[in-house]
């Protein structure tokens, strides 16, 4: 104890400022906090607000507004609200589940079955959609459903989509839950089931609001999967936006319709702060490791938990895997060799592994810019209400069209700065877009875990001596490893799987995966289709490989513990 | 904190900062082409155009069809470049009456070609390519059945064909958008009533050209249940095997033309560069390339198409084809009473 007061007192000393007073102190970290903070903000101005509110202003000043007024808006929003409802508790029911199977208890093999189910998230939406819709099509394995072209093959997809969001956040969560409580409640008499809905289920709240509102976000302006699953016969907010600018040309009636989705974002992030308010706190985290080897008995749950993921996700990607070995000749691998050079007769000017280097090229500095913002930001959001305003414009990206994003920056980025700057070129533009949409994910996995983090630690580490850098990498950072890790592995996916924003910020001569694939579908024949798949499967394996390697940072963490 | 983190985020932002500078102001020596996302030519071509005028080529990608054309008429003010390819003729005549571009006339031996399909009124656009839009056919599966196959756009409304056919929304793809036109050429007024039709036929309409020749499509590459789809005539060759018999065909009395532009932007940095860019395309390297790289017919009666094509893929003799300026008036009309009547 006095060791440590001395230690403590030595390192006050030597900090070189010994005389400056703690007001002063105070003054200049809360400088330097906000200037921390102008960088994100920078950034989110710079390649997010700017282009979309000019889009915006120009739209709105336009007319009148009358789209509000028109029965084909209310009828889309009600669909969009409907179909984002749809997708987010489905991907609940089968994620939390997962969650449980895949994060609270360990077994073999279950590395591979996490990095899997990650793999529907960076899958190019047209891949997806031929895919279920080759399973749906009234030839297909489950056309005897007749469910072709509608609302449910929509919602399936969503939760395809999503439910690796829930898995990932709210397993997070759940590996580090004191299991104390719940194992006491069961020695008192409570059910499994009472346990877990009074105690268990409280307590991962927070987990549980965060990936839902992201969730739902992402279901809300859901396009390819909504045009092309429901036959163009579905129209939501989304594909309305969709259809006015790019048909129509009526950015009065588009801006209208995006302010609407900003609506959504706003009452989607109210909904889920209000959840997460009354749980929050609930839990004052520790270093906690609370998974257990799964016994007999919990092997027959894993399965069960785990069999209407393994369905949902390991169909559409089965029929992947399938088309890709189809050949002109038979089955084979010939797809497969196709990617190492430039397919013949293919509108490729390079070959699908170059493309492949490319998008890990651009996605790794995606994650790298999506995750230092978001940690600043973060902790920005976790330390104080105020802040809580940030946390909805770091979540704007999720929420808005990415056409009106797209437009917007063609207003606005590539024209000349002052200064010379050029921020329309696609090496800059590429990640940056990848990052944009990154960053409420990164966001959004650390801040439950640095809310729940106790004040009283930070202020034990500060009275003891530990200065503010100290405090961060003693209290603040053993615990915010494991959602580290999460959120590395969601912004690298999206930054992976992103195709909006890049679509349009990539040369036709430096295509990243998801735009390679979506050419070689965009021409006729067996070998173009054939090596759209294949390289879809190559997107799928390299997304497995990069989840592996954060799933064993997680996995050394829980050996230190 | 502060003392140590602050240099480290200087310099970050200083890296990025000098990554940002590169392209400073408009450079002479570098021309911009804003195409769509199919745009695709050999490298080798890119290269001897920039050795022999000493440009250097940059592509911007902008939408497809009507969504390049709205692109360009939103950022009119600051042109994405100097020079666009990828105008079709669904949306030639819009994009030129929102004066986007500044007249050029090409001195290269194809332009006399190209001039067959120039927009009247205008030396704002020259064609490069073209192709036909047509339903395609499964051969093996209208022989497997023993049933003939359609011929006309009227047969596709017979209940011989009930449940056979897949076509794109026009709404939503260009495609479809041509083979809309193709039945107000055909029908005239009477377009309205032929989709009627086709609806109580059971057409099955699809968001894109993939979801048609890809999930539906009963040919080899995609084992679908509809031997009818919306496609181009140069598909068929893609999907000849090593036999050397074609699977597939092309309907040629339901082929809507469709035409490819390229035009200098108004207002672009470079209109010089600009005018090289469009003798290239009229060049016999880049014509030659066309049918391979973008699976388009070259403009140019120079060049040969290749051996397959004109064995797989004859073009239609008699494409339906409407004036441009009257696309122009009537599209959005079109597209809303199309959905009206499909799937309303």
């Amino acid at each position: 104890m006095t060791a440590t007061t001395f230690s403590a007192n030595g390192r006050k000393s030597s900090s070189g400022d010994p005389v400056t007073p703690p007001v002063l102190r105070s003054r200049r970290l809360r400088a330097a906090r906000a200037g921390a903070i102008a960088l994100p903000l920078t950034f989110l101005g710079l390649f997010f607000l700017w282009p979309v509110g000019t889009l915006l202003w120009r739209g709105l000043s336009e007319g009148s507004g009358d789209a509000l007024a028109s029965e084909r808006t209310w009828a889309a929003f009600g669909t969009t609200i409907t179909l984002a409802l749809a997708g987010t508790v489905g991907s609940l029911v089968l994620g939390l589940g997962a969650a449980w199977a895949l994060y609270r208890v360990r077994w073999r093999g279950q590395a591979y079955a996490r990095a899997l189910v990650t793999v529907p998230f960076v899958l190019p939406t047209v891949v997806v959609a031929v895919a279920f819709g080759a399973l749906l099509r009234p030839s297909g394995l489950l056309g005897f459903l007749g469910l072709d072209q509608g609302i449910v093959p929509i919602v399936a997809a969503l939760v395809f989509f999503n439910v690796s969001v829930v898995v990932r956040i709210v397993g997070g969560t759940w590996a580090s839950l004191d299991p104390g409580t719940a194992i006491a409640a069961r020695t008192l008499g409570a059910s499994r089931w009472t346990a877990f809905r009074r105690i268990t289920l409280p307590a991962l709240g927070p987990g549980i609001a965060a990936a839902a509102a992201i969730v739902f976000l992402f279901c809300s302006t859901s396009f390819g999967i909504v045009l092309i699953l429901g036959g163009t016969r579905t129209n939501t907010l989304e594909t309305e936006i969709w259809l006015e600018v790019k048909q129509f040309l009526d950015l009065n009636t588009a801006a209208t319709l995006a302010l609407l989705q900003v609506v959504v974002v706003a009452l989607t992030l109210a909904i889920a702060g209000w959840a997460q308010s009354r749980r929050e706190r609930a839990l004052k985290r520790t270093r906690m490791d609370g998974t257990r080897s799964a016994t007999r008995a919990d092997l027959r749950l894993v399965t069960l938990a785990l069999a209407p993921s393994a369905l949902l996700v390991g169909l559409p990607l089965v029929g992947l895997v399938e088309r890709s070995l189809h050949t002109r000749s038979g089955w084979g691998f010939a797809n497969y060799a196709s990617l190492l050079t430039i397919p013949e007769r293919s509108n490729l000017p390079v070959p699908v592994w170059r493309a492949a280097v490319n998008s890990l090229e651009a996605a790794a500095i995606a994650t790298s810019v999506a995750f230092l913002f978001g940690l600043i930001l973060a902790a920005a959001i976790s330390r104080s209400r105020r802040a809580r305003w940030l946390d909805a414009v770091a979540m704007l990206p999720l929420g808005v069209s990415a056409v009106i994003v797209g437009l917007g920056i063609l207003l606005t980025l590539y024209r000349p700065l002052p200064g010379g700057f050029d921020f329309g070129d696609p090496r800059i533009l590429v990640p940056a877009a990848q990052a944009v949409v990154a960053l409420p994910l990164v966001v959004r996995s650390l801040v439950p875990t640095l809310r729940s983090i106790s004040p009283e630690l930070r202020s034990a580490a500060a009275t003891l001596g530990a200065n503010p850098r100290r405090v961060w990498w003693l209290v603040d950072w053993p615990i915010l490893r494991r959602p580290t890790g999460v959120a590395l592995g969601l912004a690298f996916a999206v930054s992976l799987g992103e195709f909006g924003a890049t679509s349009f910020a990539t040369r036709p001569d430096h295509p990243t995966l998801p735009t390679a694939i979506y050419r070689l579908l965009s021409r006729p024949g067996i070998e173009s289709v054939g090596t759209a798949f294949a390289a879809c499967v190559l997107l799928a394996f390299l997304t497995s490989a990069v989840m592996m390697v954060a799933e064993r940072w997680h996995g050394k963490e829980a050996v230190s513990w | 904190m502060h003392r140590k983190t602050w240099p480290a985020i200087a310099g970050f932002l200083l890296s990025a900062l000098a990554l940002t500078g590169c392209a400073a102001d408009p450079d002479p020596t570098t021309v911009t082409v804003v195409t769509h996302g199919s745009f695709a030519i050999p490298d080798d071509l890119v290269t001897s155009f920039e050795r022999d005028t000493g440009l250097t080529i940059e592509f911007v990608v902008a939408g497809e069809s009507s969504s390049l054309v709205n692109e360009l008429i939103l950022t009119q003010d600051h042109p994405l470049g100097d020079v666009v390819y990828g105008i079709d003729l669904a949306s030639a005549a819009q994009a030129v009456e929102a004066g986007l571009f500044t007249d050029y006339s090409s001195d290269q031996p194809a332009a006399d070609d190209a001039a067959e399909y120039a927009i009247s009124g205008s030396d704002g656009l020259t064609a490069v390519d073209y192709s036909d839009v047509c339903i395609n056919v499964d051969h093996h599966w209208f022989d497997e059945r023993g049933i003939p196959e359609p011929v006309t756009l009227s047969d596709l409304a017979s209940p011989t064909y009930r449940g056979l056919l897949s076509v794109t929304n026009p709404a939503t793809s260009a495609t479809g958008l041509s083979f809309l036109l193709a039945t107000v050429a055909a029908f005239g007024e009477g377009w309205g009533d032929y989709w009627a039709g086709l609806r109580a036929n059971d057409v099955r309409v699809v968001a894109s050209w993939s979801d048609a020749y890809y999930t539906d499509f009963s040919g080899p590459s995609s084992g679908g249940s509809y031997p009818l789809v919306l496609s181009y005539a140069s598909s068929p060759p893609f999907e000849v095997g090593e036999d050397g018999v074609a699977p597939t065909g092309a309907l040629l009395d339901t082929c809507f033309r469709q035409v490819e532009y390229a035009g200098v932007l108004e207002d672009g940095a470079n209109p010089e560069a600009a005018g090289k860019v469009i003798d290239w395309m009229l060049s016999d390297g880049f014509q030659a390339a066309l049918p391979d790289s973008m699976y388009v017919y070259p403009v140019s009666s120079r060049v040969e198409v290749p051996e397959a094509w004109a064995r797989y893929a004859p073009l239609s003799d008699r494409p339906w084809t409407l004036d441009p300026a009257t696309i122009a008036r009537d599209r959005d009309d079109l597209l809303r009473q199309w959905t009206e009547i499909v799937l309303g």
